[in-house]
């Protein structure tokens, strides 16, 4: 089966569903091992809170495609290349540290792009955004505290944060960089022009980290092509582990 | 013949599975209650988007409804636009809220986007102390953050305001 799709309002409806999806996952790992209980509750919320977008979009995407496709395909029966999530949201979780780093670079990004997408013309499509504005603007403010709490911290608390932002910083070029998908997007009015996020993520970002009491890392970024399917091997471990129970037993249901 | 208004009072005894001190009424996430030639319609809007709860309302309010209009004679609709805000709840539902032992969220979803510093002092709601701060911006479920009452050293749930 081939769920690959040319129409760029699809096309961007999976993009924005399999970062959803993939964070979402990701976020789940930590399931049981946050390290302290109310973290461990923290992170799952903000699981299922991505895990429930991911099915807004994907909903909408699979009711668009027609042909009785449903929203668990689109999750599990595409491979890595049909993914088009960001590379820096497949990344490992790492320590508490590079997840949270990881979190509200996203988050910050997720804020703006919702907010750009409020004013989509695709009625269906800013509907959802408007509604995850409000649980993402929570989800930022969660991960803003806690890159204070670290950068601010102790010593030690200090310097994993730091290098959590050093590891994660090299993937945020991704947001701003525009694939097929973005530019047909934006060309369509479904979504912002991406580029024309990068000063506002910085200044977001900027804020939190001097209070944080650390630098904005200066290095280069990462040409990635995320959004056009060439994914870090991260991600088809991952793919494999969510997928695996559903195409082991392709007719399971709950 | 059955009429809107008895759809209406019969919501006023379906619970939010998580929060059964609160009816879906008073949750306020039913947008609109429509009397059809062939049964009704009702607008939902969900809470939280990825809140497990959502599906269980809506089979709970289908099942009560149908009571009423028959089986397979009710029709529910998603409305996500403009999107469920804490505000929403009913006067009532925030007394009841805080009768539970819930402190109840202010009326105040639209503060927002200052990542930094955004903290709304609560009441205590079982000294009604307003020395309190907050433990976890998470709790049981998606729509709770985990307070403590620094009076009475209790601690407590918190509707989240959003």
């Amino acid at each position: 089966m081939k769920w690959d799709t040319c129409d760029p309002s699809e096309q961007y409806l999976l993009h924005l569903g399999d970062d959803a999806l993939v964070l979402g996952h990701r976020l789940s790992e930590w399931c049981g091992h946050g390290p302290i209980l109310e973290e461990d509750i923290a992170l799952s919320n903000l699981a299922l809170d991505l895990v429930g977008l991911a099915r807004q979009y994907y909903q909408l995407a699979a009711k668009r495609i027609g042909a009785g496709t449903t929203e668990d395909q689109l999750a599990y029966w595409r491979g890595e290349r049909d993914f088009k999530n960001h590379v820096l949201v497949e990344q490992p979780n790492g320590d508490f540290a590079d997840t949270m780093a990881r979190q509200f670079l996203f988050d910050a990004f997720h804020l703006l792009q919702l907010e750009a997408i409020e004013q989509s013309n695709d009625a269906e499509l800013a509907a959802i955004a408007r509604k995850a504005l409000k649980e993402t603007t929570y989800h930022a403010q969660h991960s803003a505290e806690w890159i204070v709490r670290m950068g601010d911290g102790t010593d030690e608390s200090h310097r994993r944060i730091s290098s959590a932002l050093l590891r994660i910083w090299p993937f945020t070029g991704e947001f701003f960089l525009p694939a097929e998908v973005d530019r047909l997007a934006a060309a369509r009015g479904l979504g912002p022009d991406v580029q024309s996020l990068r000063e506002p993520w910085l200044e977001l970002v900027r804020e939190v980290i001097a209070k944080a009491q650390l630098s904005l890392p200066v290095m280069p970024q990462k040409l990635l092509r995320g959004k056009s399917g060439i994914h870090s091997e991260s991600l088809g471990f991952l793919l494999a582990e969510m997928q695996s129970l559903p195409r082991a037993y392709p007719d399971a249901q709950w | 013949m059955v009429s809107a208004d008895d759809l209406r009072k019969r919501l006023h005894l379906v619970p939010d599975p998580e929060v059964p001190a609160l009816s879906v009424l008073d949750l306020g996430i039913v947008r609109d209650l429509r009397m059809m030639p062939d049964g009704c319609e009702v607008d939902l809007s969900p809470t939280y988007t990825g809140c497990p709860a959502t599906e269980v309302i809506e089979r709970d309010v289908r099942e009560a409804l149908e009571e009423l209009v028959g089986q397979g004679n009710v029709r529910i609709k998603t409305v996500l636009d403009p999107p469920w805000t804490s505000d929403w709840i009913s006067e009532e539902g925030l007394r009841k809220l805080e009768a539970y032992g819930i402190a109840p969220p202010p009326k105040r979803s639209s503060d927002k986007r200052s990542l930094l510093g955004l903290s709304i002092p609560l009441n205590c709601p079982r000294c009604r102390s307003s020395q309190t701060e907050r433990i976890s911006a998470f709790g049981s479920t998606a729509c709770k953050a985990m307070h403590r009452c620094k009076d009475c050293l209790e601690p407590f749930e918190a509707f989240k305001c959003i």
